[in-house]
């Protein structure tokens, strides 16, 4: 069976304020979505429903199938989260405190030693293993925290703007980490502000405002559908430095509208079309051998599509 | 994939009981309550070697009345706010509870695991209480251990049980620890004594609705032979009747107390949002 979390007229109001308004939404297999809207928009109050730490007013929030409100040890059996920013004893040390986690989960005694050290050295937190939480950055906290999403090793995994109070180095640090869980075939479900991080590590995004969700399909598809003239914006990388010859071979590819450089290196292209036809191109530009080294949605693109979504919203 | 099987509610409710007393043990609060029965102890220890009170020193179950009986449930009421007062509120307030509660763990599990937790952790300090007494009764009386001290001891520890399940109560109740913590401290240590003597000095009603006058099987089970439940003085043609509670009643009241507030307790834990 493949990984699920599902949304069932999902709805949550606080006296007359609907904080989340009637959500159908499933997110299934193993890829990232990003989970995007403006403060306020209901992303917190979406994930707080899928750990049962609030009730919805009507409505599930079902993980593999399982609701989560009445069956929640097994429901969350196999899903972790970061939710907000989560404070540890501090008078317990990451070791403790992780292995508080690690035990609550099942992580077998034999393995959890070995657990916790790997999930702490992921995060770059491993040499202050056995020093007190309480004296840790900001960051450092978050970091532990993002360490016991890890420690039991998930199918599933939704994080609430993990990257918050994280350094740039940090931030990168978690993004790699996110794109490894990716390739160890997980479900991830990622709020987040930053649309380059959404951009970069996830396949596909949700948006949501009012506690209404706006649109949710693949990065690209969400900008041709959205963008003012329906074409959608990539962003390609090459190894080595693009001279206007190859530009120019560029702009005759099939349904690329407008080719223009970022940089030596990088260059950005308008195209006309949807998934297949980025990778027709992605194919045709491989086939070129001019030393393209990455291709994907531009960030701007989907900062573009997603003010106008939150302006028609209004 | 690599999910493990979640282990049982029970053994999830003794993960919380262990890094709950780690916590205890690691934050100063566990070492300053000891030190606070300790000096209370050691307070004693030096009025009664000094003073050498003729109420003290009768005989040994004399003693243990005038020791155990007055200060024992002090010693409940401050290890159940220390230990007690925030458990709960503090896990929304300081925001600890977002680390564990998203977790394959019933709410269940953490409140009692914390009630565990702060029942051994206080049950620590009484018992460091009572070495304090045997100690001072062996230096007076020698080896002597009467019946009653024994039972005193568990209603003792009864109290401290039903003491704890109030706090938590009040700790789930509030989301403000400081609240939790005051209506605890009021409660416990001014209002239902003060209720207590209105009711004697003015509605002469047994006050059985009151952990309080519970409690005091302490007390009473010290002294031989056991006060008469209902006693009535006369001032001119004015009758004053005081109620001293029985055995069956004060363990009553005491184990109903923790019944309704761990209940409650609970309900409202399983019921709070952390938002
Ligand atoms: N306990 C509460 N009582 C009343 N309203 C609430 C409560 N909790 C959240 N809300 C409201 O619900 C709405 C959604 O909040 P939520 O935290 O889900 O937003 P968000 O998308 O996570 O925003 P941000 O990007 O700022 O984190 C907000 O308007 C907020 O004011
Ligand atoms: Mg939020």
């Amino acid at each position: 069976m493949q990984q699920s979390i599902e949304a069932v007229k999902l709805t949550k109001k606080y006296g007359s304020f609907t904080a989340l308004s009637d959500l159908n939404l499933k997110l299934e297999g193993a890829k990232c979505i990003g989970f995007l809207g403006p403060n306020g928009a209901g992303k917190t109050t979406t994930l707080k429903l899928f750990t049962d730490m609030i009730r919805p007013s009507e409505g599930h929030a079902m993980i593999n199938g399982i609701d989560v409100h009445s069956n929640k040890r097994s429901a969350l059996s196999s899903c972790a989260a970061l939710i907000e920013t989560p404070e540890i004893y501090p008078s317990l040390t990451p070791m403790e405190a992780l292995s508080m986690i690690a035990e609550i989960r099942g992580v077998p005694s034999e393995e959890q030693g070995k657990r916790i050290e790997e999930s702490l050295s992921e995060v770059k937190m491993l040499e202050w293993k056995d020093k007190k939480v309480g004296k840790f950055s900001k960051g450092m906290k978050q970091r532990v925290n993002i360490a016991s999403v890890l420690i039991s090793d998930p199918d599933i995994i939704m994080l609430d703007e993990p990257t918050t109070g994280l350094d740039p180095r940090g931030m990168s640090e978690v993004r790699e980490i996110v794109k490894s869980l990716k390739r160890k075939n997980r479900l991830i479900f990622m709020s987040s502000h930053l649309l380059n991080e959404v951009t970069d590590v996830c396949d596909e995004v949700a948006m949501i405002d009012h506690g209404k969700l706006l649109a949710y399909d693949t990065i690209s598809n969400v900008i041709l559908k959205f963008s003012e003239n329906g074409s959608n914006v990539i962003e390609i990388g090459f190894s080595r430095i693009i001279d206007d010859s190859i530009m120019a071979e560029i702009g005759k590819l099939s349904n690329v509208k407008r080719a223009s450089k970022i940089d030596e290196t990088n260059i950005r292209i308008e195209i006309s079309g949807d998934i297949k036809v980025q990778e027709e191109l992605l194919y045709e530009l491989a086939r070129m051998k001019i030393g393209m080294i990455s291709f994907k949605p531009s960030a701007s693109a989907l900062e573009n599509t997603y003010l106008n979504m939150i302006k028609e919203a209004l | 994939m690599s999910n493990h099987k979640i282990p049982s509610s029970i053994a999830q409710t003794f993960t919380i009981t262990k890094f709950e007393l780690l916590n205890y043990f690691r934050s100063r609060r566990f070492i300053i309550m000891l030190g606070i029965g300790v000096i209370i102890g050691a307070l004693l220890t030096l009025l009664v070697g000094h003073y050498r009170p003729s109420g003290f020193l009768t005989s040994s179950i004399d003693f243990y009345s005038s020791w155990w009986g007055t200060s024992a449930t002090y010693i409940v009421i401050l290890s159940g706010i220390f230990f007690g007062g925030d458990a709960i509120s503090g896990e929304f307030q300081n925001k600890t509870g977002y680390f564990t509660v998203g977790n394959p763990i019933r709410r269940s599990s953490i409140y009692a695991g914390k009630w565990f937790a702060a029942f051994i952790a206080s049950f620590m300090i009484i018992v460091a209480f009572l070495a304090i007494t045997v100690l001072n009764n062996f230096y007076y009386f020698g080896f002597n251990m009467p019946y009653q001290f024994l039972e005193s001891f568990l209603f003792t520890v009864l109290y401290l049980i039903s003491v704890l399940g109030l706090t938590f109560f009040f700790s789930s109740l509030f989301k403000s620890s400081s609240i939790a913590i005051l209506t605890t401290v009021v409660l416990m240590l001014f209002a239902f004594s003060l209720i207590q003597n209105l009711i004697d000095a003015f509605v002469h009603i047994e006050p059985w609705f009151l952990i309080t006058y519970g409690a005091g099987i302490i007390g009473n089970i010290l002294t031989v032979p056991y006060p008469l439940h209902t006693s009535t003085v006369h001032f001119g043609h004015v009758a004053i009747t005081s109620y001293a509670v029985t055995v069956p009643e004060g363990i009553a009241i005491l184990a109903a107390y923790f019944i309704v507030t761990a209940i409650l307790g609970l309900v409202l834990f399983e019921r709070k949002e952390f938002n």
